[in-house]
């Protein structure tokens, strides 16, 4: 610990008006579509499912909120062909959902 | 013209009701005719911070439910006689508040008196959204640190959204009550600014009230702290604050206790 950061140890304030500018930013945004990500993921399933037999469970959505950007994280994970067949035999109606 | 005024903050235990106590108080001392309704139902505590606690016979929810008249359930302030309150019933829930009934009764309560000034619970549900619904201005109580903030930012939402005037087309009006500042913290940088709390919520300063003994001391005695130590720092950071309500401009009077450099290196605490 040097000189400096010991006299700025204390100043927690200008951190919390950061940490509140980007997320109140954030939640001004999406108030009133709160469900904003539960849209997301089953709108990508759905164009996802048109073309590749998928398991929801499978996909992941993760965002992380930041300033300037923010991240949308989609995984989905996309059997392989034999794995694929073997899918849409068992279920056969997953890929019109 | 009566003014409708709501205390709100979303989050608890930032100050509504000493608030609104030390507010409504404050414009009744200043001669104006000042009713102070609890929308706590269940909670009601407003009636302990005037000191009315006592006289409590009938309440809010008798007058919506017209179990009672509304001069009924009125308890005209000893000390300060152009000063009402209108309990929140302690025994029933926010169910038993219905939209009509505040209606009427806000509707009864602009021919009477000129401010009507509405201590709303903590949250964002029904007896907020309620005690919010026909105000004209809007008071919002905030601490200057991180999740009072936030909830501040919600209610300004909810304010120009969901009230009767937002319906309308009408503006709200929004003012920023900073309470439990302390200027030593602020000044060493532990505590949010002033500045940056007006920037982020971006409304209005209605005044920075202390962190300070007297506003407790007004509570246990039943004295909304204006008419308590009206020479105290709290006490005239609320006048100020009444008078800017009422229009006038005022500089806002930080309370700064600022340190020197030498107490500084004397010692953190030596200054309160």
């Amino acid at each position: 610990m040097n000189l400096i950061s010991m006299f700025r140890r204390r100043d927690s304030a200008p951190v919390a008006r950061e940490r509140l500018q980007v997320l109140l930013a954030h939640e001004r945004a999406f108030i009133g579509k709160s469900d904003l990500l539960a849209v997301l993921q089953e709108e990508i399933i759905a164009v996802i499912a048109k073309h590749v037999s998928i398991e929801r469970e499978r996909v992941q959505i993760k965002l992380d909120r930041g300033d300037p950007i923010s991240t949308l994280e989609i995984d989905v994970e996309v059997p392989s062909a034999a794995a694929a067949a073997a899918l849409s035999e068992q279920r056969p109606a997953m890929a019109g959902t | 013209m009566a003014t409708v005024v709501v205390v709100t903050s979303g989050k608890g235990g930032v100050g509504k009701t000493t608030s609104t106590a030390a507010l409504g108080a404050a414009l009744a001392q200043q001669d104006q005719n000042v009713v102070v309704v609890d929308f706590d139902v269940g909670l009601r505590n407003l009636d302990l911070v005037m000191g009315a606690e006592r006289r409590v016979v009938f309440d809010l929810i008798n007058v919506v439910q017209g179990d009672a008249k509304l001069p009924q359930a009125l308890i005209r302030d000893k000390r300060i006689d152009t000063l009402s309150l209108l309990p929140a019933s302690q025994t029933r829930d926010k169910d038993a508040l219905t939209a009509e009934g505040v209606t009427r009764v806000i509707d009864e309560l602009r021919d009477r008196f000129d401010w009507i000034i509405c201590d709303s619970p903590a949250g964002i549900e029904r007896g907020a959204t309620l005690a919010m619904r026909h105000a004209d201005t809007a008071v919002v109580v905030t601490n200057p640190e991180v999740s009072s903030v936030r909830d501040s930012d919600r209610i300004i939402g909810m304010l120009d959204a969901k009230t009767a005037r937002a319906e309308r087309g009408e503006r709200i009006e929004k003012h920023l009550l900073l309470t439990r500042y302390d200027g030593v913290r602020a000044s060493r940088g532990e505590m949010l600014k002033t500045e940056d709390v007006l920037e982020i919520l971006s409304i209005p300063l209605l005044g920075i009230i202390p962190e300070s003994e007297e506003v407790l001391r007004a509570s246990n005695l039943g004295a909304p702290v204006t008419i308590g130590t009206p020479n105290s720092p709290a006490a005239k950071a609320y006048f100020d604050a009444a008078r800017r309500l009422r229009g006038e401009t005022l500089v806002v009077k930080v309370p700064a206790q600022r340190r020197s450099f030498m107490s500084r290196l004397l010692g953190r605490r030596a200054v309160a």
